[in-house]
């Protein structure tokens, strides 16, 4: 965080040197301030920063993220541009063609936005809500597992294991979120379980 | 990778063969480009198509898909026969020496101990002669005829450069200019770096094809240098740290293996792990395996995981197949045995072979739920487009749940990249609508879960009930609140083993790495590899120090990258038997008399004598392996087989089809063209663009501009010869289904002579479907063959059979 309120920091203080400094030097007073008002703010002076990485291929090139809002302040912050982060090690700010998209992957039209439920043989979806649809999930989930769960094999062995139900995790999540994923899955006693790296 | 990104800089060549750096990673491949500017560094690329990473090479070899090992071996055979190894390294950290027993024999294509009904192997003669001492037998001399060099060199001395011409369809010439250059790599001086993708991992021997480069930068002493390595780039952004949490069937976190049914009870599953060494005085570092066992489950199962339930062992799953993988999971939901499925950010309708078969097993699921930031085309498998989605959804009976999740800019946490660098993020953007993040919705469906067992009891509750959930708000859990379990903490005292009066750490504190972990319950880690990510010295995975003494690409204060945040896999091996760096210009650790230290955290107990204990600490040889026992399902040793779908009959072994050891299901044979099929003649495979990233980049609209329309591209060879225009209009088709799309015709794809006869090529890119901001198109897995790697059940995406026709304008 240090990196990041500093190098906005330099960048507003860097504005006001401008103007401070090269015109005042030169000894006109008025005519700086008059100047100064009428320079538009830089832009990216109002937004608030956050270091992020590339979410596509695995050399997780720096990125900042800027924003309208703080996120830390408890604000809603719009992400309002993305470029390279210029102190990575691996990138040194530069961007590949999909990473200098990002910003239309965030924004994307086709992002969801609310839980949606397709019912048997229906030909379209239609909205439903966080708790009905979490509710259903773990309602199905139970009563699967309770049906097909095998405690013991064939020979008596203790094998506690639930087969017919599936989880196919992701491949740009967090390693925070796979290990809760990780915990919740197996604890089950899910078996078909794999990530993207299989393919 | 062994390396990273940033050490590329320090290399001689740089061999890109199964990827394509240049497109896949272009910001990675920078490093490359560094190396050729600033060190005179060469690059060789061998693909069947000039791609842009070919386009900037120094040599270019074309070669037919799926024939890499015949390549590899032959790259092998040529520096044996021309003495262009590095003797010293080979002798001292490989198992070059070591004495195999009698009984082991590879002929007509196959190994002692083949069993065709089953497609497997007895291994038991895979394996060294053990000496009344109880180590394995070595002849440092190298003169014993079943030493693994012997073995090897006669097993690798068919792959003559006529033969690698009559299989890969490179000109000998070509292949004999790559031979030259890379065998230069053999001195001590010089480093060669493999990087490798998809290329090599999607197909029926992908496990092989990186086995035979790690084999010749063994010969060649390059595994533990600085600009050496194998470096496999992965395809996604966490794809590595998703790995290594053990996200896949058979796996715990950190690479500990699930229980199988024949291992009852704790004992039993230590008594196949947990290896004693092999040579005396080696580290052979899984011994430490309970220690991360038991960690783990205390992680997992906090207070009801104690030493009388075996740490709570029958709360874990019992395999009775080596994997559910994602393969025999569509099997068995084709089969209607499977009842509820769950997709978290994975768009399995796009990503998986024989798109027919995926959609109708995915309609015979009673409930699909899927969790993603984009509209994917699995959450709509139902949902008729034309002929890009030709469905009746009447006719399918799934319930659908579709989950808005956030995106990276929207989540705290970590990742891990190609290098092991795990890299924390900070959210910078509000969510839109109603998103959530993963961890609350992972939280929210175990929350709902334990209450329901906790009420109605029900089928053994008990790992549900006691899962162990330490977090301030149940509900939704914090990245730091995860990640710090994932680091592990002391439950009570921990003190050095060899200082009792030392204190690792006080009970409650966060354990500084994985050196602290104990077997008794008083530690928990979520997952060993990782541990010292998020110490008391706070979260190593947020440090952005840019210092780098010397300019090696080390980058010690950047990030954390496991294990131990060692940069550089193996590095002890970069110095020689009395602890000198092979190469004093890019030395990593030395040895200076009393311990190991340098601009790398030592890959070696940081007092481990030179010349007594070997550098490749996991392996209870202490040395690495030419020859790999019974560790690999389809040999001990690389051959090459040809593709399932194969444009000629194998060369070598005429008589075995495909990988003799991968796994087939039984209507996916029948779904697969015959080896030199006159009705399938054209040898396909499937690639990525610049332009986009797999499935997502389409729902962004400057990609989708930028590369709008599928395409697929053939040689004007085969243009000419089937009379298709070039942007005209063609139909592609397998035994498995059908596509159209507009023809590119290029020089980047020559026909090839293989065994005398013309291969054509068809190139499909894959990132199209019908959803997001681009047109609606077909990709690769309409046509792709059901069938895996014989280790790790990746498909065999990258080479397969088709037709190709002229057709008249857009069908849809």
């Amino acid at each position: 965080m240090n990196i990041e309120l500093s190098r906005r920091a330099f960048l507003q203080t860097a504005g006001a040197g401008l103007a401070g400094t090269t015109l005042g030097a030169l000894g006109f007073g008025d005519i700086e301030a008059a100047h100064a008002a009428a320079i538009r703010a830089f832009k990216l002076a109002n937004t608030t920063e956050a270091r992020n990485t590339c979410p596509y291929c695995s050399v997780a090139c720096g990125v900042i993220l800027y924003s309208k809002g703080d996120l830390r302040k408890g604000e809603q912050a719009e992400i309002t541009h993305i470029e390279g982060d210029t102190d990575h090690p691996t990138n040194r700010g530069t961007l590949c063609p999909k990473g200098s998209a990002l910003l239309g992957f965030v924004k994307a039209p086709t992002r969801l936005q609310q839980p949606m439920i397709r019912k048997p043989g229906a030909d379209k979806f239609e909205p439903t809500t966080w708790e009905d649809a979490l509710d259903r999930i773990a309602r199905l989930m139970k009563d699967d597992r309770d049906q097909n769960f095998v405690a013991t094999n064939n020979d008596g062995v203790t094998v506690n294991r639930w087969i017919t139900t599936g989880f196919l995790a992701a491949s740009a999540t967090t390693n925070e979120t796979a290990f809760e994923t990780y915990k919740v899955v197996r604890s089950t006693g899910m078996l078909v379980f794999d990530n993207q790296a299989r393919v | 990778m062994t390396n990273s990104w940033t050490d590329i800089r320090n290399t001689d060549l740089v061999v890109i063969m199964g990827g394509n750096a240049a497109e896949a990673h272009p910001c990675g491949f920078k490093w490359v480009t560094e190396a050729k500017a600033n060190r005179g560094a060469k690059l060789i690329v061998v693909d069947p198509r000039y791609t842009r990473s070919a386009s900037v090479s120094d040599l270019y070899a074309p070669i037919r898909q799926g024939t890499d090992i015949a390549f590899l071996l032959g790259l092998i055979n040529y520096c044996i026969e021309n003495d262009k190894v590095q003797r010293d390294y080979v002798k001292a950290f490989t198992n070059a020496g070591y004495v195999v027993k009698q009984g082991f024999t590879y002929q007509d294509g196959l190994f002692s101990g083949y069993d065709e009904a089953k497609r497997d192997y007895d291994k038991s003669s895979w394996d060294y002669e053990i000496g009344a001492d109880g180590f394995a037998v070595v002849d440092d001399t190298l003169a014993n005829p079943r030493c693994v060099w012997n073995l090897l060199k006669n097993h690798v001395a068919v792959y003559t450069p006529e033969m690698v011409e009559r299989i890969c369809g490179t000109p000998k010439d070509k292949f004999l200019k790559v031979a030259e250059m890379v065998a230069e790599c053999s001195s001590p001086t010089k480093a060669m770096t493999s990087m490798y993708a998809l290329g090599w991992t999607q197909h029926s021997k992908g496990s092989q094809n990186i086995r035979a480069m790690a084999m010749l930068q063994l010969i060649l002493g390059n595994i533990g240098v600085r600009g050496g390595g194998m470096n496999a780039l992965r395809g996604h952004s966490n794809i590595q740290g998703l790995t290594d949490v053990g996200l896949m069937s058979n796996l715990l976190p950190g690479y500990l293996t699930l229980p199988n049914e024949k291992e009852p009870d704790l004992a039993a599953y230590m008594s196949t792990r947990g290896f004693k060494p092999l040579r005396p005085n080696q580290m052979s570092y899984w011994q430490n395996y309970r220690k991360f066992f038991v960690s783990f489950q205390k992680a997992m199962y906090g207070s009801a995981a104690t030493p009388e339930n075996d740490f709570a062992y029958d709360y874990l799953p019992k395999l009775d197949v080596p994997g559910y993988d994602v393969l025999r999971a569509f099997d068995m939901m084709h089969q209607g045995k499977i009842n509820l499925y769950l997709c978290q950010g994975f768009n399995a309708l796009q990503a998986f072979p024989n798109k027919q078969k995926i959609t109708a097993s995915l309609s015979k699921l009673k409930l699909l739920v899927v969790m993603d930031p984009l509209a994917t085309e699995t959450a709509r498998f139902w949902e008729n487009h034309g002929a890009h989605n030709d469905v009746d959804p009447s006719a399918i009976q799934t319930e659908v749940i579709e989950l808005p999740s956030t995106c990276f800019a929207e989540d705290d946490g970590s990742l891990t990249n190609s290098g092991r660098w795990l890299q924390w993020h900070w959210a910078g953007g509000t969510p839109p609508g109603e998103a959530k993040r993963d961890t609350w919705i992972m939280a929210q469906i175990h929350l709902r879960l334990k209450e329901l067992y906790r009420k109605e009891g029900g089928a053994f509750p008990d790992p549900i009930l006691n899962l162990h959930w330490p977090y301030a708000d149940p509900g939704d859990p914090t990245a730091e609140e995860i990640a710090q379990e994932i680091n592990g903490r002391a439950l009570a005292k921990v003190t050095d083993t060899a200082d009792p009066t030392k204190v690792l750490a006080e009970a409650g504190k966060l354990l500084p790495g994985f050196a602290a972990l104990r077997d008794d319950g008083s530690t928990s880690c979520g997952c060993w590899i990782y541990s010292g990510c998020f110490n008391e010295k706070g979260n190593n995975m947020a440090r952005r120090d840019t210092d780098d003494p010397d300019e090696t690409g080390a980058y010690l204060k950047w990030a954390f990258s496991w294990p131990a945040n060692r940069r550089i896999l193996y590095n002890r091996a970069s110095a020689d038997l009395n602890g000198k760096a092979w190469d004093p210009d890019r030395k990593v650790i030395e040895w200076d008399g009393a311990k190991w230290s340098g601009y790398d955290v030592p890959d070696i107990a940081p007092t481990a004598k030179p010349g007594e204990v070997g550098p490749f600490i996991m392996n209870p040889e202490g040395v690495s392996r030419l020859f790999t026992r019974g560790m690999m399902r389809d040999g001990p040793f690389p051959a090459h087989y040809e593709p399932f779908e194969s444009p000629i009959v194998n060369p070598v072994a005429p008589n075995v089809r495909g990988n003799p050891a991968a796994r087939v299901f039984e209507g996916d044979f029948r779904q697969f063209a015959e080896p030199a099929s006159a009705e399938f003649p054209y040898a396909a495979t499937s690639y990525r663009l610049t332009e986009h990233f797999h499935f997502w980049t389409k729902h962004v609209i400057v990609n989708a501009v930028m590369q709008p329309e599928f395409f697929v591209e053939i040689s004007e060879q085969l243009a000419a010869e089937k009379g298709i225009a070039k942007d005209g209009w063609v139909r592609v088709w397998s035994k498995r289904g059908s596509v159209t799309a507009k023809a590119m015709v290029t020089k980047r794809i020559k026909p090839l002579t293989c065994d005398g006869k013309t291969v054509h090529i068809v190139g499909i890119p894959l990132h199209w479907g019908f959803t997001g901001a681009a047109k609606k198109g077909f990709g690769p897995n309409m046509l792709t063959p059901y069938v895996g790697d014989a280790n790790i059940e990746t498909p065999e995406y990258k080479a397969f059979l088709v037709n190709i026709e002229p057709v008249s304008g857009p069908v849809a």
